[in-house]
Formats: C-alpha cells, structure tokens, sequence
C-alpha cells in the first residue's frame, strides 16, 4: 500500500535579546547557576511581569519575514502545569491571539516551489533547567525567562526531506532578520514534530504522534523517516496507531514512547491579569518592515539574476547570511562571481566542514580571497600552488601575496628555464617518450606530472604545455 | 452542574493537592453548594457581551531591552528548602 | 498619644513636642500591651523601627522639610514585602518566608520618611472576611474582644482602630480594606485599580487586588494617599493616570452633589440596625445640600457570583508557585518530586486556600472555561457598564459597607456561603474596578457600622471631598475603642 506522510513542526526559537523577556535579568548563556535571576523571573511572591518592548519588535521582524499577519491587539495568557524548571508553575504565554499568524515558507522541492504554511508565531518565556543526577534534580533558573518565540506550521509537509528543508529555510530566514543565533547546539533553537500517515487519496488525517528530543536537522530528519516507517508498519499490521508522544534515541536510531504524563494535559490557558493588552499599530509594523534585510529567497533570485551564478551556487551561497555577506564582499572587492562563489563552495565549505568551523570564524578577510584568485589569473602562482596557499591563509589569516613572496612560490614562466627542465625529464625518461612517440598520448600526462614535480609547481603548466609538445616533436 | 467526588480527586491532582477520604466528601459539598450558588450566572444573557480582561482596558506596558542587576545567588538561595552547589535541589524528575 | 491622627502627629512633630523616636516607643510599648489580646501583628519589628525613626529625628534636628508621613509608625499587611522581613501572608506556606526584596509601596514609604513597626495579621492569603482564617492567630475586635475586626485586613484595621499604629496599609480584593474598616470603626480606602502599585504585593486575585490605607479620619486618607499613589514602571497594571494632591479636596463645599442610593443595596440581609444608621447618615449628606436620589444597579446582583469565580480562577494559578521547590514549606517526607508539591501544598494551605484553589481550578478547567471564567468576564463588563451609565447621573454611590456589623468569632467559619455574604456590598466596585471609601457612620450596641462611597474611576477626589463633609457635619470618627 502506498501512503501519504503528514508532517507538523514546533519550533522554538531564543530571541537574542539582552534582557529575559519580562525582566531585565541578562539572557547571556553559560553563566553560573543561578546567577541571572530576580524577584520576576524566580516568580517570587509579589513579583510582576512587565515585557520587553524589543521581544515584541523580533516577533513581528520574524513574522512579517515569513509573510505572517500580524495580530494589531492581542493580550498575553497564562498555560498552567507544574514542572520544577517552571518557577510560577504556569507559562506566560499567548494562547487565542498570538502575535503573528497566517504565513508562509517556500521551499524547492523535486516537484518545483513549495509552500508550507505557518499556523501562528506566538512570544512565550523559557523555563529554567533541569540537570539531572543519580538521585536527585538540580534546578537552575538562569534560562527561565529567557525570550522564546514559538513558530507552528501547518501540516503541509509530506515528506521529512520537506520537513528538514522547512527547517533549513527557516533558520535561514531567522538568522537573516537577527532575531535569533539559532543555534541548535546551544538550544536556541528547537524542534518537535507531528508527524501521522494516511493511505494515498485519503482525505482524513490518521492519528498523530509527537516525536521530541531531536538535536539537530539531521536527526529530525532521520527520526521522521523511522516514525513514518513504523507507523505504516503498524498501519499493515493492522494495529492502532496511539496518539502519543515519542521520543527520538539518537543512539538507538529509533524513537520510543515517552513515559506518559501522570494525568491528562488541562492546560487552564486564562488570559494573564497581570498584564494588560498589547496593540501593534500601522506604524510600529511598518517601522519595522523597513528594517527588514534583503532575505534568502530575494537574494538567491538576485544572484542568479545580476551575478548569473547557477541556480545550486545560489542556494547554497544564501542558505546562511554570513556566507552570503562574505561572498558578496568577495564580490564588492573585485572578485568575479563565478570563481569565487566555486572557491567558497569548494575549499571554504571543505575546510570549515573538517574543521566543524562556521564562516564567521574565518580568520583571513575577503579581500585575500579576492587577491588570492587575482594571483592565479595574473599567472604569478598555478591553480595548484594557490590551494596551498589558500591552506596556509586559512590558518594564518595572512595575505597570500605575502604567503607567495616569503616562501617563494612565484610561478616560473621563464621558456628558458622550462625549456632546460623537460630537457632534462625528457632526457632521464626515454621509455615514456617511446610511448608517446608509439602513439600512446597518456605519456603525455605523466611526463607534465615529472616536470611539474621538478619544479616544486611553481612551473606555469600553459608554458610546460606549449614547450613539452615542442620538445616531443622534435624527438 | 454538580460534582462528584471523582471530579473533585481530578481537580485535587490538576492543583497538586491531596485530600482524606472524609475532607473528599465534605470539599464535594462545599464546591457543590458554591457551584449551585454561581449558577444563578446563568440566567444572564451575555451573547455578543466582550468578555472584561481587567477593570478597564489598558495597553502597552513595555519595558526597554537593558539589563538591571540580577540577585545575589545567597539571597536567591536563601529561601529554599534544599540546596547544593549553587542549584535548587528537588528528587529526581523524570522528563 | 495614641488616639491622635496623623496629622494632629505631624503637627507636633514638626513643633518639636514629641521626636519620633518618642512616639516609636509609646507605639511599641502599646503593642506589647494590647496585642496579645487583640492578635493584630504577626511580627514587629522594633528595632528596625527605632533606627528609622532615629533618622528623622536627626532631620528634624538639622531643620530638613520633611514629608507628612516622616516619622509616623505605620504597619504592613503581612501580605506586601518588606526587604529582609518575613512576609507569611498568614500562611503556614509562607512561615519562614524572608523577602528580598521592597514591594512599590514599601519603597513609597520609606522615602516618605516612614517608621514601619511591623508586619499585620491577616486571613491566610487574603482569602476570607473575618480573620479567623490567619494560620498563626485570630485578631479580635476593638470594640469587642469576642467579635471578628472584619477581613482579610483584619489586623491592619484593628492595629488603627486600637492605636498601636497611627496608619496602616491593606489590600482589597473583595472588602478587605472596607468591611473591616467598618466593623472596626476607621476609614477605610480602596483606590481606582491600577492607582496603587501592586508590585511586591503577594497577589490573590491580580485583576481585583488593590493596596490602600487604613486611617482614624478623612485627613489622614488623603495624606496616607498622597504617598502611595502613582505609576509604577514594574507593574504593568499600575495607571499611568497624574497624581494630585489628594489634601486639596478636604474643606469642599458638597452643595448640589449627586449620591445615588442603589435599592439593590438595601434589600435581603441587611440588618435593621445598619440600614438605620445610613439612613441617618443620608440626611447628614442631604442637610449639607447633596441631592440624594434612588438609582438601581441590577446587575450588581450578580458580583458577588462572578467575583468568588474570578478571584479563585486567578488565585488557583497566582498560588501555584507555592510549592515547597524554591521558597516556602516543604513537607518533611515525600517519596518524589510531585508528592513534594501536592504533601507541602496540602500541609503548609489551611482549608479556606484549598477550598477556592479547588473552585478556580474547577472553573478553568477543559470543559468548563466558558461556562464559568469567560461568563464571569461578560458579566463583569456588564457590571462594569452599569456603574459607568450611573455616574453619568450621579458623582458618588452611596451604601452600607457591610450587611451587618462585627459578627462573633466562631459564629460562620463553618459556613463558607453565609461569610462570603458578608462581602455583598464590597464586591461590586472590585468587580468595577472603581474606588470606594468606608467611613465610620456611628455605633450599634457599641459596635461601629460602615459607611460605604464609590465613586467613578480615577475620582478619589469626589470620595474624600464627600466623606470629608461627613464628618465635618458628626463626630463618629472621633470615638475610640476602650482597649
């Protein structure tokens, strides 16, 4: 039988502000235990929220990105539960008016453009941690309070590639506009799906299961592709699928039921009396619609269009802001596009990827890029010695022209000099040149390889080339 | 609308709070004889009626995004029942 | 000394008759005389005092303009926080409780030169009209040892009316500042809400909640007023509405005010003696050229209701916190980390928290949010357009403050609906969110009756220049209880 998988994602996202969203205790991660908290955030008796002006101008950067509507008067509520990481023991959050609803994300899918919808964007606080040992829990409030938007989809994606794209552009989106580090590792951003299958033609949505603790894209993607798997199993099998919630084991490649809830979720959502309601108007929104930055998909069209880069160099190169900001200084500094953007996708992406490295903790600046691509046209080093040179600027952050200089690897063009060294390969070599003379034209590579290995790679091949086919002919 | 006192053991459990068997029946005949006092609410015809969030309607409390001092960890610390290095210290929860 | 008002106080203070360390002693010296019969404070804190009131001596010495409230003891309801002190709210939750921080109005106070003797008994959390619900203590009345001083500000009002202190703060969710003022013979205040600033108040019910003064006159409101008022940037319910100087509408002529007596008011349970004394009290206001007309508040009728299920919806979630994790009671054996929740709250809330814990919880629960909560809220607008439409025909309100007066100890703890009765005529300008002022209107077989102003929003003005005249015109406010 052939189904249709039906996938929803949460996503959470930190906000980066510098302040917790109702308090002005810092949100700056990785502090002692402890240490970032007051009255408001450890909800001690009397305490009051109030709310960060900017939390409210990211959410609605972040939704007018993904081509929300925004909400012009919502009011914040209260969901109710106790958990020990929550200090309250209730979430100030927005329940029946969230801040920005009714959006968009397109993705390129084998079947041409896409769009996933966004249900609604909604501003919440994070809640404290917990650190679990042998016996007991330790809780450490300094997240607690920490800005979060809640970004919902609709359940248009059909396929957990779909999902992991969704999420690619996503985090594209929000690192362009700033709002967030989204950054996986560190929890500021976070993924739980739903995710249920129906036989192809159906029209009825199957039973939905929650699958959680997926660390990275990677994982949400492979922890869909099992759960979808099991459940038409399942499905086959003739078993109910449960509404449940599931959890992804990385390790084990598979996801497991969560240990359930000891009751029923009652959430008790009520609107939070503490705060009053929160009108957005025209201006505010259009205020910050201008402060918007040119996002991915109106910069890939822009590079394909003014730089007539590949429609697969553009994507790539706009997948991360920062990429795209270094590939365009490249640009602005003189490089040709083409030739950069394949250095970038090339020996930049390699390099940062063996080293687990981002673009931002490149040490040399784009002009070397730039300079160093110049080198190789003007002919002062070889395609081959420029990688190596590339290798040491990586390291050093050092201006290749200066690389090139002090550990001398100015090409030779000099025809004399070249002309002395195929002689002398030519010579040491006879068997090779038999061959090529019997017409076997693959000695002819070996021969370049010999004297480009004689020179150390600094000999110009064009010149090798020319004077070798002269050389042979008079043989 | 009337409760038992199985609704009153799952809203016992929603509030986190533990009941005898005797306070059991006699918080159902409380809850159950205030439930049937607010019942005369129901006589009032509130359709199109907006619901009154607060007194009156206010708007924008908002705060600028800087940073004031947060608490000394002693002071945090100081109130709470069980504590070690630094951390709230609770038995051990299962996510 | 200690029948004096504050102004008559700060007059003698500023003539250098008494030095507020003086008047520190004589206030300590009557706590440890009377309280252990009257119940009225659940900590005093005597040296603390004593260094504050040194300080403004030393200011009055070196000829500083001081403010009206500077050097005056004064006592908090056990309910606000004061930086370093217990704040218990009653509570066996809260026993060991020590704040660290200043709530709005503590801070209000202390740079109004204020000398805060202690912390005031009241009903656990707030949540009661009669004080008997204190987990450490009953208060007693005044006026009779064997009667309730009213709730939940029990020990506030007492702690004026008895003169242990010459002021005192309350909170008012439903009554709390006005039926004990009444059935303990002082003023008694509920500003506009959002007048006040809640931050650092333990919070019952956040959308009714309001802090107000307890005071032996009309004068001594305005003042006590004055120093409290005012936006607060860390409440975000507090009005960002411009504060006048409340002394201004003392002395006013009240010749062509419009009081409204709504029937509603006056109907079922009110006892004879009381409706007798505000009828006399409606002639005093009459005599001084107001215009006294009938008006109906029908809708009133059903405050009461919406009020018991939005105060418990809120406070079910408010107490939440309250857990046994951070701060607070922890049961002393559980076997993990939810039964230290349900054994510390079950343990350290007395029965009155738990019974509306239960109803709020009940009221938001699925399935029962729109039946309950939301209709609450339509309602309360209702309410609420209701006053609205009446003060366009009238300035004040005028009412009984409490159905009956102080009622005997014992005589309806055990029946939750009879004591929630008590708080009929109160509720009303919470729901409203309006200000009321309870003034004393004279004795019933020597027990005080209240006498109930409310005025339209922001219009603490029009009240105090109303009750004012009032008392120009009697002498209630000046008897005092023989404890």
């Amino acid at each position: 039988m052939d189904f249709e998988v039906i996938i929803g994602l949460e996503v959470h996202a930190e906000l980066s502000t510098n302040t917790k969203i109702y308090c002005g205790c810092t949100t700056e991660f990785g502090g002692e235990q402890n240490t970032h908290c007051c009255p408001v955030c450890l909800g001690l008796p009397g305490s009051l929220p109030v709310l960060n002006k900017k939390v409210v101008d990211y959410a609605i950067k972040a939704g007018l990105a993904l081509n929300c509507d925004i909400n012009r008067l919502t009011h914040m509520a209260r969901k109710n539960y106790f958990y020990p990481d929550t200090p309250k023991n209730y979430q100030i959050t927005q329940d029946e008016t969230p801040l920005c609803r009714d959006g968009y994300i397109e993705i390129e899918t084998e079947g041409g453009l896409k769009k996933i919808g966004i249900q609604r964007i909604h501003i919440e606080e994070d809640a404290g941690k917990n650190v679990h040992m042998e016996d007991s829990s330790y809780v450490d409030y300094n997240r607690a309070g920490v800005p979060l938007i809640e970004i919902v989809s609709k359940p248009d994606m059909r396929s957990p590639k779909e999902a992991r794209m969704y999420l690619e552009k996503l985090k594209a989106i929000l690192q362009y506009t700033g709002v967030s580090d989204v950054k996986m590792e560190e929890g500021s951003l976070r993924c739980d799906a739903n995710i249920s299958i129906r036989p192809e033609g159906s029209n009825e949505f199957g039973t939905k299961v929650e699958v959680k603790n997926m660390n990275s894209f990677r994982a949400v993607e492979r922890a869909l592709e099992y759960e979808a798997k099991r459940q038409m199993e399942a499905y086959e099998r003739g078993e109910k699928i449960i509404q449940e919630t599931r959890r992804w084991d990385e390790g084990r490649g598979e996801t497991v039921t969560m240990r359930s809830k000891e009751e029923a979720h009652d959430y008790r959502y009520f609107p939070e009396p503490d705060m009053i309601y929160l009108s957005v108007d025209d201006e505010w929104i259009e205020s910050i619609r201008k402060s918007l930055p040119e996002l991915p998909d109106a910069r890939r069209r822009r590079y394909i269009n003014e730089f007539g880069l590949p429609e697969y160099d553009s994507e790539i190169l706009t997948s991360s802001k920062k990429l795209a900001d270094f590939f365009e200084e490249c640009v602005n500094e003189g490089g040709r596009p083409k030739e950069i953007s394949n250095w970038i996708m090339g020996e930049i992406l390699r390099t940062l990827k063996d080293r687990s490295m981002e673009i931002e903790d490149i040490k040399f600046a784009p002009g070397h890029l730039v300079k160093l691509v110049s080198l190789v046209d003007k002919g002062t080093i070889s395609g081959t010695i420029a990688k190596k040179v590339f290798k040491d600027m990586f390291e050093t952050g050092e201006d290749p022209e200066k690389i090139v200089k002090e550990k001398g690897l100015v090409q030779v063009s000099d025809e004399g000099a070249i002309r002395e060294l195929i002689n002398k390969v030519l010579d040491e070599n006879p068997q090779s040149v038999a061959d090529f003379k019997a017409g076997k034209t693959k000695a002819m590579g070996f021969i370049v390889g010999q004297v480009m290995k004689a020179s150390k790679g600094k000999a110009n091949p064009q010149i090798v080339n020319k004077i070798l086919t002269e050389e042979l002919n008079k043989r | 609308m009337s409760v038992s006192i199985k609704d009153v053991e799952y809203v016992a459990k929603l509030a986190r709070l533990e009941f005898s068997e005797k306070e059991k029946v006699k918080f159902t005949e409380e809850l159950n004889s205030i439930l049937k006092y607010v019942e005369k609410l129901s006589e009032v015809d509130t359709s199109g009626v907006e619901p009154a969030i607060g007194a009156y309607p206010m708007y924008n409390a908002l705060r600028e995004d800087e940073i004031s001092p947060s608490l000394d960890r002693e002071e945090i610390l100081k109130n709470a029942p069980d504590k070690q290095d630094g951390y709230f210290k609770v038995p051990k929860v299962i996510d | 000394m200690h029948k004096k008002t504050v102004h008559e106080i700060r007059d003698l203070l500023r003539r250098k008759e008494i030095s507020s360390v003086e008047l520190t002693k004589i206030a300590l010296e009557r706590i440890n005389s009377i309280d252990d019969r009257l119940g009225a404070f659940i900590s005093v804190y005597g040296e603390q005092a004593l260094e504050a009131a040194k300080d403004v001596d030393r200011k009055i010495a070196s000829g500083e303009e001081l403010p009206d409230l500077a050097g005056i003891p004064t006592a908090l309801k056990d309910n606000m926080n004061m930086k370093g002190t217990k704040t218990t709210c009653a509570s066996r939750m809260l026993e060991n409780f020590v704040s660290p921080y200043d709530a709005g109005v503590t801070e209000r106070l202390k740079e109004n030169g204020a000398v805060i003797i202690g912390k005031t008994n009241m009903d656990e959390f707030a949540m009661g009209s009669s004080n008997e619900t204190s987990y450490f203590k009953k208060v007693r009345n005044p006026y009779d040892l064997e009667r309730v001083p009213g709730g939940s500000s029990g020990g506030s009002a007492a702690a004026v009316a008895s003169g242990e202190v010459y002021y005192s703060l309350g909170s008012d969710t439903g009554g709390s500042i006005r039926q004990p003022a009444a059935m303990c013979g002082v003023v008694g205040l509920k500003p506009t809400y959002g007048r006040v600033s809640r931050y650092g108040l333990v919070a019952f019910a956040s959308s009714l909640d309001q802090i107000g003064p307890f005071t032996k006159d009309v004068e001594d409101c305005a003042i006590v007023l004055n120093a409290i008022s005012g936006k607060d940037e860390r409440d975000s319910t507090s009005a960002d509405v411009k504060v006048e100087d409340f002394t201004k509408y003392l002395n006013r002529d009240i010749r062509g005010m419009r009081i409204g007596m709504p029937v509603e008011f006056f109907g079922e349970g009110i006892s004879e003696d009381v409706r007798k004394i505000i009828i006399d009290a409606v002639e005093v206001f009459k005599s001084q050229g107001a215009e006294v007309k009938e008006i109906s508040l029908p809708m009133s009728r059903y405050a009461l209701e919406v009020y018991y299920i939005l105060a418990s919806s809120e406070a079910s979630s408010n107490l939440a916190r309250f857990d046994g994790i951070r701060y607070g009671y922890r049961a002393e054996s559980y076997s993990d980390a939810v039964d230290i929740y349900t054994k510390s709250r079950s343990q350290g809330f007395g029965d009155e928290v738990k019974r509306r814990i239960m109803l709020g919880t009940y009221a938001l629960s699925a399935g029962y949010y729109d039946a309950y909560y939301k209709k609450a809220l339509q309602i309360r607008t209702l309410i609420i357009n209701e006053f609205k439409e009446a003060y366009k025909n009238v300035d004040i309100i005028l009412s009984p403050t409490s159905p009956t007066t102080a009622f005997k100890l014992g005589e309806k703890i055990n029946d939750p609906l009879s004591m929630y009765l008590s708080d009929i005529y109160t509720v009303p300008v919470n729901i409203a969110g309006i200000p009321a002022i309870s003034i004393p209107a004279g004795l019933s077989n020597g027990l005080p009756v209240g006498l109930q102003l409310m005025g339209n929003y922001f219009e603490e003005g029009t009240l105090l220049k109303a009750a004012h005249a009032f008392e120009r015109a009697t002498e209630h406010h000046r008897i005092r209880p023989s404890i």
